[in-house]
Formats: structure tokens, sequence, C-alpha cells
């Protein structure tokens, strides 16, 4: 059987800029995949490249066996790939439950995340439910972010640095809701620059750089100095 | 007591301008179209209903009602093919294709009906006023002002309480990460503009009705719609009928002190709100 989400040999530009070199990645149904890497790596252009933000100018990218790498963003949605896009992107005309809404707007049919679930994951949202979102503190409007992309019952959720700019406990109280999104059957991919957080979550990791994934594995395969240099980049001798 | 008479006649007024200026504040706010033709579309909607007037031998508001699908669709079709394909970063070419649809308009008016100026057989409806207090108030203007104040209604609940509505201002926001959400900003934009062709009907209707038209009177309702999307604020459709009202008291007591000011005091108040709040009376917080 094809994994749920297939890249194979995946490139992208900006112009005449490769920003991407042949990236192969698998996610199997019910997986968490961190894809880690220093600013500038590729992790972001990878994200926009699967869901059809940015433009994939070779490869294939393949969701339960169908290819999606020619799709515009909105028919990708539909197809069950959601993200939690870099910088949270929250709707600042939209109140916080506008925004969770507004995930379902392609919606078809049932599923297991509504309004109700996600208040339950982050109750907090519940009582500024009808405060603009752009109100709210960083930590609470990554939630909302979250929680919008949940609303539309993807099959794979991706997560685009949810840590950035997060106090850690703020990080941590995000990272706690993990399984029970895991539970719910999506399988995850979390592009992180921490490192820590990203380890803690994922079955597999993959590290890139400059456009290229360098280093793939379990966490529990991978030694702190081969992650480090893939990170930073250096080569050992 | 003459002075609560000229007051009453600009809300009136205020209230067509308003119902100009609203098609253009819909489209604007949704996706920073700044659309040339605009009041040439209004003109050729108030033909549109002359001619089903003429051709179903129909009164004027039953023909309206018949051409608000039509210009829906005109609206829909004219963003689909022609404003979609010019939308981007550079804000210059949609204003260069809608000037451009704008000559192509009046031109295809002065062919089909000639510059004779027309006017929408609406009956004795015209002449009927209400007492109104110590003043009265003739029907139409009270039509078109009750209509105006219906259509910013109606927008504003579209606009917050509907998911198109919810859409709408999504798009608005960051069509990108919209795309995101499933929507397609494209099939936006058209809609919006079929809606604003709606308005642009609804205002072509009173505009019949109450004066002459002929092919070339759309840049002036332009103008006036422009003036009152800008001093209430771009984007908010309750500051667009604030500005509308603004423009036509000015007008109403410009004309009171002069009948050749009119036009005059409309442009003055514009210029004096944009001194005071460039803004506008009620801008969005953010852009």
């Amino acid at each position: 059987m094809s994994p749920l989400l297939e890249l194979r040999g995946l490139t992208a530009h900006y112009g005449d800029f490769q920003a991407l070199f042949g990236v192969d990645l698998a996610l199997e149904e019910g997986r968490t995949l961190a894809v880690i890497g220093a600013n500038g790596a590729g992790k972001t252009t990878l994200m926009r490249a699967i869901t059809g933000i940015a433009r994939v100018s070779g490869g294939s990218a393949a969701l339960a066996g169908a290819r999606i790498d020619r799709m515009a963003a909105p028919d990708i949605l539909r197809a069950g790939i959601a993200m939690v896009p870099e910088g949270r992107r929250l709707f600042p005309s939209l109140s916080v439950e506008e925004n969770l809404r507004i995930g379902a707007h392609a919606r078809r049919g049932n599923g297991f995340w509504t309004l109700a679930r996600i208040y339950e994951l982050f109750p907090v949202l519940r009582d500024r439910r009808l405060q603009p979102a752009t109100a709210l503190s960083g930590g609470q409007q990554q939630m909302v972010a979250i929680g919008r992309a949940l609303m539309s019952n993807p099959r794979v959720l991706l997560c685009d640095e949810l840590s950035l700019g997060l106090a850690p406990v703020v990080i941590r109280e995000i990272y706690a809701a993990f399984p029970t999104i895991r539970d719910s059957g999506a399988a995850i991919v979390v592009v992180e620059q921490d490192i820590s957080q990203a380890l803690k979550v994922a079955d597999a990791v993959h590290c890139m750089m400059e456009g290229r994934i360098t280093l793939s594995g379990p966490p529990a395969s991978l030694s702190r100095e081969a992650i480090h240099d893939a990170y930073f980049g250096v080569r050992h001798a | 007591m003459i002075w609560l008479d000229t007051l009453l006649q600009g809300l009136m007024l205020g209230g067509l301008y308003a119902l100009f200026a609203a098609g253009l504040s819909l489209v604007f706010g949704i996706m920073r179209l700044v659309n040339l033709a605009h009041g040439d579309l209004i003109v050729l909607g108030a033909y549109l209903i002359l001619g089903l007037c003429t051709a179903l031998g129909l009164h004027p508001f039953l023909a309206a009602v018949l051409a608000l699908p039509l210009m829906f669709g005109l609206g829909w079709l004219l963003q689909t093919a022609l404003l979609n394909r010019v939308l981007g970063e550079d804000i210059l070419p949609p204003l260069l294709v809608t000037f451009g649809l704008s000559v192509v308009i009046q031109n295809a008016l002065l062919m089909g009906f000639s510059a004779d100026s027309r006017k929408l057989p609406v009956g004795p409806i015209e002449a009927q006023s209400l007492p109104l207090g110590p003043v009265t108030v003739g029907v139409m203007p009270l039509l078109t002002f009750g209509s105006a104040i219906l259509v910013i209604w109606g927008l504003n609940q579209l606009f917050y309480r509907t998911a198109l509505g919810r859409a709408f201002r999504a798009t608005s926001d960051d069509p990108v990460t919209a795309q995101l959400m499933g929507i397609r900003p494209r099939s936006i934009f058209a809609i919006a503009t079929g809606i604003a062709l709606v308005v642009a009907t609804i205002a072509a209707l009173y505009l019949g009705a109450r004066a002459n038209f002929d092919p070339a009177a759309g840049p002036a309702r332009l103008l006036y719609a422009f003036e009152a999307v800008i001093i209430g604020g771009l984007g908010s459709l309750w500051g667009t009928l604030a500005g509308g009202l603004v423009i036509g008291v000015a007008q109403a007591f410009g004309a009171a002190l002069n009948p050749e000011w009119q036009i005059l005091a409309g442009h003055l108040a514009f210029v004096a709100v944009l001194l005071l709040r460039p803004r506008g009376l009620f801008p969005r917080a953010y852009d």
C-alpha cells in the first residue's frame, strides 16, 4: 500500500532560484513526522509546495496514491491536506469563532473535528470566541490557527513553525494537544527550528539543508551529533 | 423651516449617492479594485431597465426586478472573463482596463440608444408626496432613501452574518491564506462583482426614475460614488452611506444658497472631509 502522503523528487523554484532539490518523503497514516532545519533550509517552501501555494517545478506529490502536485491550493485542501501556516496568518477582520468556522468552509459532511471539539481541545478559545482573532496572545492565536486547520478534518495536518516567537511554557501547552490530534486520525507533519519539541512528538525526523533532506530516521536512531551536523551543515572528515 | 426642508432633500439625495457608491465600496473592500466603469455600469443598468420596460411593456419597478439577475450575471461574467485576469500586485492594469471598459460602454450605448436623454416612465408616483410633520417629502426620494438604507443593511448582514460574507472578509484580509481554507478567491470576486451590479441596478432604477440619463452620464455618477466611498472610509459600508449623505446634504444646502453652487458644494464637502479626516469618517482599524 502506498503511503498517505508521498513526495518523490519534489523540486520548487522562486523564479530562477531553486528552493527545493528533489525532496523524497513518505508519511504513513496516523504517524507524525518532523522536518527540522535552519532558517532558509527550504522547510516552509516544502510546506507551501505540498499545499499548492508554491508551484511545484518537478517531481511528484501524491495523497493516498492520487497526484496532487498540479492541483490548486483550494483543491488540495479539499483532498485532505490542511496547513497551520508560519506566522499563523489569522484573518484579522474575523472573530476567533469565525476564524475557526472558515476552516470548515470547504467541508462536506461530518468528521471528528467540530467547533465543540476545538473548544474542548483549547478551552481558552471558548471564552474569547467573539473577540477579533488578532486581539489574542501569540499562543492563543496559534491555537486558533491549529483549530482552524483541524476544522476541515484533514487527513494530513501540516504545522509550520508552531513554536516561533512563543515562550517555552506556551509551546509545551500547544504541543500537549498533539496526542488528541493524532488520535483523531490525522497524520501530522511538524516543521520546526525548535529541535527538542520536534523530536518529542515525531515518529520520524527529516533534517533539511539548502533545499535537500540531508538526514532521515526515527528520533531514537539519530545521535545528537548527527542531527547537529545535518542542521548546521558541518561535515566530519 | 426652509432649512429643515433643505436638510431633508439633501438626505434623500444622499441616499441616491449612497446607492451609486455601495457597489463600488463592496468591490473595493473585497478586492481592492477601483472600478472606473462603475458609473457607466449604472447607466447601462438604467438602459437595460428601459429596454425591458419597452420590450415587455412592464412598469420600471418590475423591469428592474427582471434586470437584477441579468446584471448579476453580467458582473459575474465581467469579473471571470476580464477583471480576474488583470488583478494582481500592480494596481494599474485594473484601472486601465476598467477605464477602457467605461469608454466601450459609453460608446456602445451611444450606438444603441443615441445621445438623446431618457427617463424611466414610473408614472404618477413621481409627483406624489407625503406630509412629514412640518415638511413634505416626495415619495420617490423617500423610496430612494429607504432603498439605500435597506441595501447597506442587507450588504452588512451578508458580510457579517453569512458564510459567504465570512469568505468575502477572509479573502479581503489575505487571499493566499484564504486558499488554504478551500476558498477560491476568483470565484469570490466574481460573486462580489455580481452583487455590486445588483446594487448598481437598484441605483439605476432611481437614477432613471428621478432624472434624465444619457450614455455619457456615467462618469459623473462615478465621481459622486467615489467621493462617498472616500468620505465614509474605504471598506466601510455604513461609512459609504454616511458619505453619500454628506455629499447630498452639502449639495442641497449649496443649491439653496445659489443653484449654481449645488455640485461645487458637494465637492467642497469632500475636500473638507479629506483635509480633516484623511482616512474618512469610519476608517477600518487595519489595512
